[in-house]
């Protein structure tokens, strides 16, 4: 904090004063955002320390209790590639739950018709490869449709989450589903051998790796491949990339298909992992809260693995909050929209900081 | 015994009940989102305001029916589900219109913030029964009950379609119409002209959050009647595609308003009649329809004929 008040930040080469600038500012606003909710807690009628208190405590307090925010993280990483990765070419995909649910049915689909007859390792990987692929394609029928037809790409991926969620409906009632399941209409169980384990030494499943290695991918491919290169081109400037010969169509279907396909395997995650048979629980909103990770982390997916952590620690201590605190479980949704606002709200900031003005 | 003699033609009345009743909510949140656009700004946070709007109409009604009497407590339901909205579109103008801030991501933590504060302050109220809003009985000369449910006319609906031709009439005959048109055209010349920019945005983003609460009103006071959290199903985020379809223009809201509440209606129609196992299908209908429009209308050669000029870049 006191670099920022001090002079002395100006001293500093313009490139380190912009990083300190890009990690100061979403750290100032995440500490406005505590206070505006303290006070909302404190409208709410309960004690805002003791809120904070219970919320780290759920989140990050014991090993027990990092281990359900790392299980929430995992599925967070990868839906959050699916705004930001489409983010760096300048479109606004929030196709993020759409593209989770119809990578989860790809995946029970996939494992439902293998059955056991092939080693458990090669049925998950076939089920994380038909999740990559149904999730891939379906935003990428979002790009498609910039790209050839013109249509706003924000609102093709929100309706196509809601198509996706028919869909899935659709066929848990009729054709998937298990009559002798009646809690809720639901599929078949996927079969015990194929489960996602956990990583030894605790109850965190091998999704989060997933999340961790499709996250450190994604920075390698945009940073430091010509791919990414290209696609954060055109992103900049449209019109100078086709200018300089940049296939600005294929990097839009293809950004497209890799941030669908993360979302997709984190529906593979989900129901291997967590849910086992696929029904209406999955979704779960990891989806949209994929979009706040990606726009928190600014778009960069290695920032993206911090984030994703503690808003999965956030998650984690909804439960807490209601038991404890007498607040309605929709307080971590209210938590979420205020630390989403001042996030966007400390954009304007950038060269506005005392000590970091520009000229 | 007269409800199995209609048989099929169960479906089309159906549709048309539905239609009358469920496109209130699209006519009102379309008509804000389109005096929103006018403006050059896009507000996809409407679907957050839908839902805020919907709660505080439920609240104000069921907690002010003991004051007022079950006939008026509505109507200040109404009132507040409006200035609900108003507060929420005063966060999201002067968001919006920060430098270096998108408009589209301001929508999408709006959509959050929102809906969880809808959740949150209306957790109590998810159980009580609130005094709904009274209904012109259009249909009370017919002996079948399905023709009297669907000529029950909400008066909010009435009202949503004598709005449209006026805010055509504001547009084109106003001065205020005009400012709105000229900063949602071109800022630059609307700056030079000595308007405000901001203020004249901020105050279109508000009258049309205003609008889309009074939308919330149809959907917990008027049909389906009840305050859920799965009350809205993304009715607020069509609206913005509804006024892509509807050019821009008030009076086509209007149809495209019907024409999506129909579409909605297909579902419920079919399943009436005991076909229920597309059920799930027919309810995405209206998303589907939502994405072939937007197929058939755009085009990534030109902008769409009657879209504001500023409309989603920034100045």
């Amino acid at each position: 904090m006191a670099i920022a008040q001090s002079p002395s930040a100006s001293g500093l080469p313009y490139r380190w004063r912009r990083s300190i600038e890009a990690v100061l500012l979403p750290i100032l606003a995440l500490l406005v955002a505590l206070i505006i909710f303290g006070g909302f807690c404190a409208l709410a009628g309960a004690n805002p320390l003791a809120v904070y208190g219970s919320i780290y405590k759920a989140a990050f307090g014991r090993w027990s209790a990092w281990q359900n925010t790392l299980i929430r993280a995992a599925p967070l990483m990868l839906t959050a590639l699916c705004t930001a990765l489409p983010a760096r070419l300048g479109l606004v995909i929030i196709g993020n739950e759409g593209a989770l649910v119809i990578g989860g049915l790809a995946a029970v689909v996939t494992a439902l018709g293998v059955g056991t007859a092939l080693p458990p390792l090669l049925v998950q990987l076939a089920m994380a490869v038909a999740a990559l692929v149904a999730g891939g394609l379906w935003i990428m029928l979002a790009g498609a449709l910039r790209h050839y037809r013109g249509v706003n790409e924000t609102i093709s991926s929100l309706l196509l989450n809601y198509i996706a969620i028919a869909l899935m409906n659709h066929l848990v009632e009729g054709p998937l589903r298990d009559p002798n399941f009646v809690t809720k209409p639901s599929s078949y169980e996927i079969a015990e051998l194929n489960w996602l384990g956990e990583i030894p030494g605790s109850r965190i499943h091998w999704g989060l790796l997933y999340g961790l290695v499709a996250c450190v991918i994604a920075y390698g491919l945009i940073q430091r491949t010509s791919f990414g290169f290209a696609a954060r081109a055109a992103g900049s400037n449209v019109r100078a990339a086709r200018m300089a010969g940049l296939p600005v169509g294929q990097l839009t279907l293809a950004v497209c298909f890799l941030g669908g396909s993360a979302a997709g395997l984190a529906g593979m995650v989900e129901v291997a992992a967590v849910q086992k048979r696929l029904n209406e629980s999955l979704v779960s909103n990891y989806g949209y809260a994929g979009i706040l990770v990606a726009f928190v982390s600014r778009h960069n997916p290695l920032a993206t693995v911090l984030v994703a952590i503690l808003l999965g620690g956030i998650l984690a201590s909804g439960g807490i909050l209601q038991r404890s605190h007498g607040l309605p479980d929709a307080t971590v949704l209210v938590f979420q929209g205020i630390v989403f606002l001042c996030i966007l709200a400390s954009d304007s900031f950038y060269g506005r900081l005392p000590g970091f003005r520009e000229g | 015994m007269a409800a199995e003699a209609l048989g099929w033609w169960g479906v089309p009345l159906g549709i048309i009940a539905g239609t009358l009743r469920g496109s209130a909510p699209f006519l009102f949140v379309s008509l804000g989102e389109c005096i929103t656009e006018k403006s050059g700004k896009i507000n996809l946070g409407l679907e957050g305001t839908l839902l805020m709007g919907a709660m505080s109409a439920y609240a104000v009604s069921y907690l002010a029916q003991g004051w007022l009497g079950p006939v008026w407590s509505p109507w200040l339901g109404v009132l507040a589900a409006g200035l609900s909205g108003t507060l929420l579109g005063l966060i999201h103008g002067w968001l919006a219109q920060q430098p270096r801030v998108n408009d589209v991501a301001v929508g999408i933590a709006m959509i959050i913030f929102g809906s969880g504060l809808a959740f949150f302050l209306g957790k109590p109220f998810i159980q009580p029964q609130a005094p709904p809003l009274p209904t012109f009985e259009w249909g009370s000369w017919s002996q079948l009950p399905q023709m009297r449910a669907a000529l029950r006319v909400s008066p909010l609906f009435l009202l949503g379609v004598a709005i449209a031709p006026l805010l055509q009439w504001f547009f084109r005959a106003t001065r205020w119409g005009l400012q709105i048109r000229a900063v949602g055209d071109s800022p630059q010349a609307a700056r030079a002209m000595g308007i405000s920019v901001f203020k004249v945005r901020l105050a279109s983003i508000v009258a049309g959050s205003f609008l889309a609460g009074i939308g919330g009103a149809c959907l917990s006071l008027y049909y389906p009647g009840v305050w859920t959290e799965r009350i809205s199903s993304g009715q607020g985020l069509m609206a913005v595609a509804l006024v892509i379809f509807a050019r821009w223009n008030p009076i086509q809201c209007l149809w495209a308003s019907l024409l999506f509440g129909g579409a909605q209606a297909i579902g419920p129609a079919f399943q009436s009649v005991g076909i229920d196992s597309y059920y799930y299908l027919f309810n995405a209908a209206p998303y589907i329809l939502t994405l072939l429009i937007m197929i058939l209308t755009c085009s990534p050669q030109r902008t769409l004929a009657g879209s504001p000029g500023a409309l989603g870049q920034d100045d």
